[in-house]
């Protein structure tokens, strides 16, 4: 058989650079926490640098988090508890949420650019994604403060008091949103912990809350390290932990709550599977390939990280994968053309380098697009395939968290059910076929927190989100995200 | 081969996105104009309009030199001998319609006669249309061996094989069209005549476009693209070729396999050519219409 021609994407009309002004942002060199209502020192005065992953500058200094922080920030979290927030009325507290939402998006456009410049994201996403979706949640919340009582009848929903909550770095605006606006609208107090390389925009955010003219101490934000975060876990005076994270930092989390009556959510690691069959619309799903492993770098806990196609089109569907691939504009993450901007940190950036150098140990083919990088000190990986992987492999296994994909392929469906069920992981997974009985029979088996039909990474603040196993308990978003911040009585 | 509707238009939404600025615009905009397929396709056409529509494809605005040509002038059938005559010396193609266009309802020996007519009358390019009635019944080898038929009967002659795909209805059946198409001899597959709504889409253009990337792949012919009607601002054009860019690449970015059918879509490529070279807009006064 003659080779298969390829297209060549090394094109004469290159697209002009296209950057997103950021001469309006206005940042402090230096940041407090965000305690009581106002912004104050940490205890111990110690700062630390927080960079822009697209070319190392520091951005600002923010402040380093303590145990006598944490303990302020919750004793402030209490007193607002006690004094104004479990008293007030559930439609006000629903204004003030609703108010954050309209500010949000008011000053969306500053958000996404600080999002993309302290996270590395693409400014394309922060706008169409992060940022209408971190509204979007606080709207979908505020409607419930006042209406608890019918979204479990019958029963008597009273708030759980202060929640400590500690967020990633993948998503640290979205995920603040997440985490505040179900326990603000329950009736609870909050601690935030957002993640040591982004911290930007969870300050951006304290500044509007100060601005809605919320009570003070309804909303604290200490920002710190891992060791911030464990104070926060162990502080006597929280009632709640919401975690999202490592799988590893979740188990710690869990065994230090283990003999206290804290409520506990966690939502951890994942290594999805993403299942093309061969009567897939396969141009579309390859889109869904490429949305499911190289949206966000790649650092996305319910990525579609292990691709499984049907051995009948695997051929072709690798060659439309491998000729996309080398559409992807890889780059500044500010200039509106970007696909895939900078990795998160220099850290993550040598985890993922490890794993492409273990995946070529392990003798998985090693596939890497030609796209050029910039050369300017910033942390870059180009989006990479492993085909040909076993289910033994390490990067079959394990999260990557990065723009590297591992591909299979399997013969019937009973196959694909076994081999994607057959991981310690189970927060996600997408199926692609014309056939809806297929899709009916695979999702039952699947155990998988999300599944996806025909599409991926689609996230709304009505559809609860959490996973199997590894990946975590509790559920976010929704009805569901509700319970985890109420006893019901 | 199925397609997913709404990924489709994400895909499109997607691209349409992309942020064409400064030297990266205008090389679009000038490679939009070489690409034109300048038509006239209404029942009053006459000799003069046509000898006034030939020399706005070869001088598209005299007043600003070193604009390329356009690639073609699409008349009907008995109007090729005049833009033949007009074009000489020329690079510019005479294009024809054919095969009872628009509606296509004719006999097969009226079609095949049309065709003969308007090659022998001097088209370098036949524009035929296939019967969506036969193919929406399911008469899928009809439409295949009537375009294979036409093929034959063009000779020389390049053959765009019009799907009108506003009559088709899915975008399940615009990939079944296209690969019928490609498979009976197209060199091109064209989206619509201009007088159906809707005419061209974005998302139509991607399926069409995709179909001619797995023919690609499968048997190494590379088949042009037309979409026509309803392309009538330079942004929607640029963002054709955006699509067109990120789906087949560098091969596919030239006159020869892809083209526009449009007639005011010109002029509003000279206006935004001027504009990102002179930092002004000029009135539309300044412009010719013919």
């Amino acid at each position: 058989m003659a080779p298969t021609p390829r297209l060549n994407f090394d094109t004469r009309w290159e697209y002009a650079p296209a950057p997103e002004s950021s001469d309006f942002i206005r940042l402090l060199p230096q940041y407090d926490h965000f305690i009581g209502g106002k912004f104050v020192p940490p205890v111990e005065g110690k700062y630390f640098p927080t960079l822009n992953p697209a070319n190392g500058n520091t951005l600002a200094s923010v402040a380093d988090g303590s145990a006598a922080d944490i303990d302020k920030a919750v004793k402030e979290a209490r007193k607002a508890y006690e004094k104004y927030w479990s008293r007030m009325s559930p439609t006000d507290r629903g204004k003030y949420i609703f108010r954050i939402a309209r500010m949000i998006q008011e000053r969306a456009r500053e958000f996404a650019v600080i999002e993309s410049l302290d996270g590395g994201k693409p400014i394309r996403e922060s706008k169409s994604v992060d940022i209408p979706l971190a509204a979007a949640h606080f709207f979908y919340y505020a409607g419930w403060a006042d209406k608890l009582e019918y979204a479990f009848p019958n029963r008597r929903p009273v708030s759980l008091g202060v929640a400590g909550q500690i967020i990633p770095w993948n998503f640290p605006l979205l995920m603040a949103a997440w985490k505040l606006a179900p326990a603000l609208a329950c009736g609870n107090t909050v601690v935030l912990k957002p993640a040591e390389t982004t911290p930007l925009t969870a300050l951006k955010l304290a500044e509007l809350i100060q601005d809605a003219d919320l009570p003070p101490g309804v909303v604290n934000i200490v920002t710190g390290a891992g060791a911030t975060g464990a104070a926060l876990v162990n502080h006597p005076g929280v009632d709640k932990i919401a975690f999202t994270g490592s799988t590893e930092v979740g188990k710690i989390i869990q065994r230090a709550t283990a003999s206290t009556s804290k409520k506990i959510t966690l939502e951890l690691g994942g290594k999805a599977a993403n299942i093309i069959f061969e009567d897939a619309p396969l141009d579309q799903a390859v889109e869904g390939i490429i949305n499911g492993i190289y949206f966000n770098q790649g650092h996305v806990c319910c990525a579609g990280s292990r691709l499984f196609v049907q051995e009948s089109v695997e051929e072709i569907v690798v060659q439309k994968l491998k000729d996309r691939m080398e559409t992807l504009i890889v780059g500044d993450p500010l200039d509106k053309n970007t696909d895939i901007g900078a990795i998160n940190s220099r850290a993550q950036l040598e985890k993922i380098e490890a794993y492409i150098e273990l995946g070529k140990n392990e003798g998985a083919e090693f596939y890497q697009s030609n796209c050029p990088v910039p050369q300017n000190g910033g942390n870059w990986c180009r989006p990479t395939l492993f085909l040909h992987a076993s289910q033994s492999h390490r990067i079959v296994q394990e999260e990557i968290f990065g723009p590297v994909l591992a591909v299979q392929s399997f013969r019937t469906v009973e196959e694909v059910i076994e081999k994607a069920n057959n991981t310690y992981y189970g927060l996600s997974a997408g199926v692609w076929t014309d056939k809806g009985s297929k899709i009916f029979k695979l999702t039952n088996q699947m155990r998988a927190g999300v599944i996806w039909a025909n599409t991926y990474n689609k996230f709304d603040p009505t559809s609860p989100f959490g996973g199997y196993k590894e990946s975590g308990f509790g559920r976010e978003g929704g009805l569901h995200g509700l319970a985890a911040y109420l006893k019901l009585n | 081969m199925t397609i997913d509707q709404v990924s489709v238009e994400e895909r499109v939404a997607r691209l349409s996105s992309r942020s064409i600025k400064n030297e990266s615009k205008l090389h679009a905009l000038k490679l939009s104009l070489s690409m034109l397929d300048l038509t006239t396709l209404a029942g009053n056409d006459t000799p003069g309009k046509v000898r006034q529509l030939c020399y706005k494809a070869a001088h598209v605005h005299d007043a600003f030199p070193g604009l390329p040509t356009v690639a073609a002038v699409c008349v009907y059938p008995t109007l090729v001998k005049v833009a033949r005559k007009a074009l000489e010396g020329t690079p510019i193609k005479v294009a024809s319609v054919a095969t009872a266009f628009p509606s296509g309802q004719a006999s097969r020996e009226v079609k095949l006669d049309d065709t003969r007519f308007a090659v022998g009358e001097g088209a370098d390019e036949v524009d035929m249309v296939i019967s969506r009635g036969r193919f929406l019944q399911g008469d899928y080898t009809f439409v295949f061996d009537e375009i294979a038929s036409v093929k034959e009967a063009c000779g020389p002659a390049h053959l765009k094989v019009i799907l009108e795909t506003g009559e088709l209805s899915t975008l399940d059946n615009v990939r079944k069209a296209s690969d019928i198409a490609m498979e009976a001899g197209a060199d091109f597959i064209k989206t619509s005549t201009g007088k159906v709504q809707p005419a061209a889409t974005l998302p139509v253009t991607l399926v069409m476009l995709e179909a001619i990337r797995d023919y690609y792949y499968r048997t190494g012919r590379m088949v042009g693209m037309k979409p026509a009607g309803g392309i009538s601002t330079a942004k929607l054009a640029l963002q054709y070729l955006v699509v067109l860019r990120e789906t087949l690449g560098e091969a596919w970015l030239t006159p020869d396999y892809f083209r526009f059918g449009a007639s005011s879509l010109a002029n509003d490529l000279l206006m935004q050519i001027l504009k990102q070279t002179t930092g002004v807009y000029q009135s539309i006064d300044y412009f010719s219409k013919d």
